[in-house]
């Protein structure tokens, strides 16, 4: 059943440090007076123009191979090859911040308020990632309520684009959980309009089933391996 | 201080509106438009593109500084095109063809504004037509593509084709950025450089315009 899942913005308004660390200023004490207001000032915007909303679809191990498949683009090995098929639940999601914001930092760089501008962008994609978050913490919930989430449960998300997953995978993905219904649009490059969304799949399973190591060879392209961090918080929660 | 020494530091300071005062002071006292340009303003963003390089300053402060920067050229500019003072070059600047990713573009563009180009913004979703059509037309030094999905930088790969075909190539430098990409893929495609970020970039496209 594909479920829309309403996103109080009080949950997911990132804070000054997640904005300033999208703009690359990973310690707020280095942060001028002037920087730090531009970033509260994006955080009011953020407030004012973000209208987050989200997307579920539980999906069927079966039904998620021939999703993941997609268009046959993806690397021969990847994470997710290891982990959904130990899965005890998977579910397709999607979230968008809509088109607001996007149209708001616009208007920004057009009035050359460039600092303003690029300020509520990283305020923005901190954002779409709290949002995506947001939905995960709901999927957690509602296993719970089914009994199905024990102590030793993780949920991890997965994107196209990420991992091996080829970004070409949006299609079936999309064709599967209909995020149209909640505004967002897929082009014939994979991107989603608007701008501010995310999209993928939640795992839940024991934690044993998120225990890979990040050498598969396109991990050496990535710089993040945000990975890790996430398998080890899975045990830590 | 004199006049453009107080207008290199406050460009620097991003005080926007003492830049268009002291703008305007400058040709007041007859200082000349190109001397108020070179060692005023884009004087004052170099010292912050070096900055930023070294981390001493962040992002938002280059972009208070290029606002500032931009406040000055709107008094300038006028005098230029009646003296006829050329810009620095021309670079033609667009997100390419199926792609909407326009901030990182955008900044660049606004970089490469700050190091005294003429930047000709084509904006996002351009076609590989549009690009050299635009360079053709405004006869300019440099074309400048950004990207940030895969699926979209094959796009450029058929403007650098475009640009062979076209007899653009050996007169226009072509400069690719933009998150997915790498030097080797620029390599692969054709391009004349990749560009990791925006001062990057102004770098590169100062290099091959001192080449000429
Ligand atoms: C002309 O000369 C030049 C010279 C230099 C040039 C240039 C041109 N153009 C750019 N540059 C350079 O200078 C600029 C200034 O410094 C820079 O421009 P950028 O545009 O890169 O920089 C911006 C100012 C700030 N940077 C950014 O905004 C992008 C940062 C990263 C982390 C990123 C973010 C923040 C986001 N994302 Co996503 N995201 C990533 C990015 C990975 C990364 N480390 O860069 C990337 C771009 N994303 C990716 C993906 C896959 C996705 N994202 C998505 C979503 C998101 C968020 C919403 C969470 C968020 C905002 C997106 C946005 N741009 O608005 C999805 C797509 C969204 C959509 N609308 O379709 C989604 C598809 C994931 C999903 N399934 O949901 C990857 C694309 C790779 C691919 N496979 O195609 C990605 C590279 C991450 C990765 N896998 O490593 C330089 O690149």
């Amino acid at each position: 059943m594909i479920e829309i899942v309403d996103i109080s913005i009080g949950k997911v308004v990132p804070s000054l440090d997640d904005v300033l660390s999208e703009q690359g200023i990973r310690d707020l004490s280095l942060a001028s007076e002037r920087t730090r207001l531009l970033a509260e000032k994006s955080i009011a915007d953020f407030e004012k123009f973000a209208n987050p909303v989200g997307i579920i679809r539980k999906i069927s191990n079966g039904d998620f191979k021939l999703v993941y498949h997609g268009e046959g683009k993806n690397e021969s090995d990847t994470p997710l090859d290891l982990v959904y098929p130990k899965a005890s639940a998977l579910s397709l999601f999607a979230i968008t911040l809509g088109d607001d914001i996007s149209k708001r930092i616009n208007a920004y760089f057009d009035k050359n308020e460039f600092a303003a501008g690029s300020m509520l962008d990283s305020a923005a994609s901190a954002g779409a990632e709290l949002s995506a978050d947001y939905v995960e913490s709901h999927f957690r919930k509602k296993l719970s309520k089914k009994g199905n989430y024990a102590k030793s449960t993780g949920v991890m998300r997965f994107s196209p684009g990420y991992c091996g997953w080829h970004v070409s995978g949006q299609r079936k993905l999309f064709e599967y959980l209909h995020p149209d219904k909640i505004g967002i649009e897929l082009n014939d490059s994979y991107l989603m309009k608007p701008l501010k969304s995310v999209s993928g799949v939640m795992v839940a399973g024991a934690y044993q089933i998120f225990e890979f190591e990040d050498n598969f060879p396109f991990c050496a392209e990535c710089s993040s391996h945000s990975c890790i961090e996430r398998i080890k918080s899975l045990a830590d929660k | 201080m004199d006049t453009l020494e107080k207008l290199k530091d406050n460009l620097q300071k991003g005080n926007s509106e003492q830049v268009s005062t002291l703008t305007k002071k400058a040709v007041e006292e007859k200082i000349e438009v190109r001397a108020i340009l070179d060692d005023g303003l884009i004087a004052g963003m170099t010292v912050v593109g070096t900055k930023f390089k070294e981390h001493e300053i962040f992002l938002p402060d280059v972009l208070l500084a290029a606002k500032a920067m931009y406040a000055g050229m709107d008094i300038l500019k006028p005098l230029m095109i009646k003296e006829g003072i050329p810009t620095v070059g021309r670079v033609v600047i667009g997100t390419v063809h199926g792609d909407l990713h326009d901030i990182g573009k955008n900044l660049v563009g606004i970089m490469l504004k700050g190091a005294g180009f003429e930047v000709i913004d084509l904006g996002r979703d351009v076609p590989a037509e549009k690009f050299i059509k635009a360079a053709v037309e405004s006869n300019a030094n440099i074309i400048g593509m950004s990207a940030l999905l895969t699926t979209t930088m094959p796009v450029m790969k058929k403007v650098i084709e475009l640009a062979k075909e076209k007899g653009v190539y050996d007169r226009v430098k072509i400069i690719v950025g933009g998150a997915p990409l790498s030097e080797e893929y620029a390599r692969q495609i054709g391009a004349h450089a990749y560009c990791y970020d925006g001062v990057n970039a102004v770098d590169r496209v100062k290099e091959f315009v001192k080449k000429k």
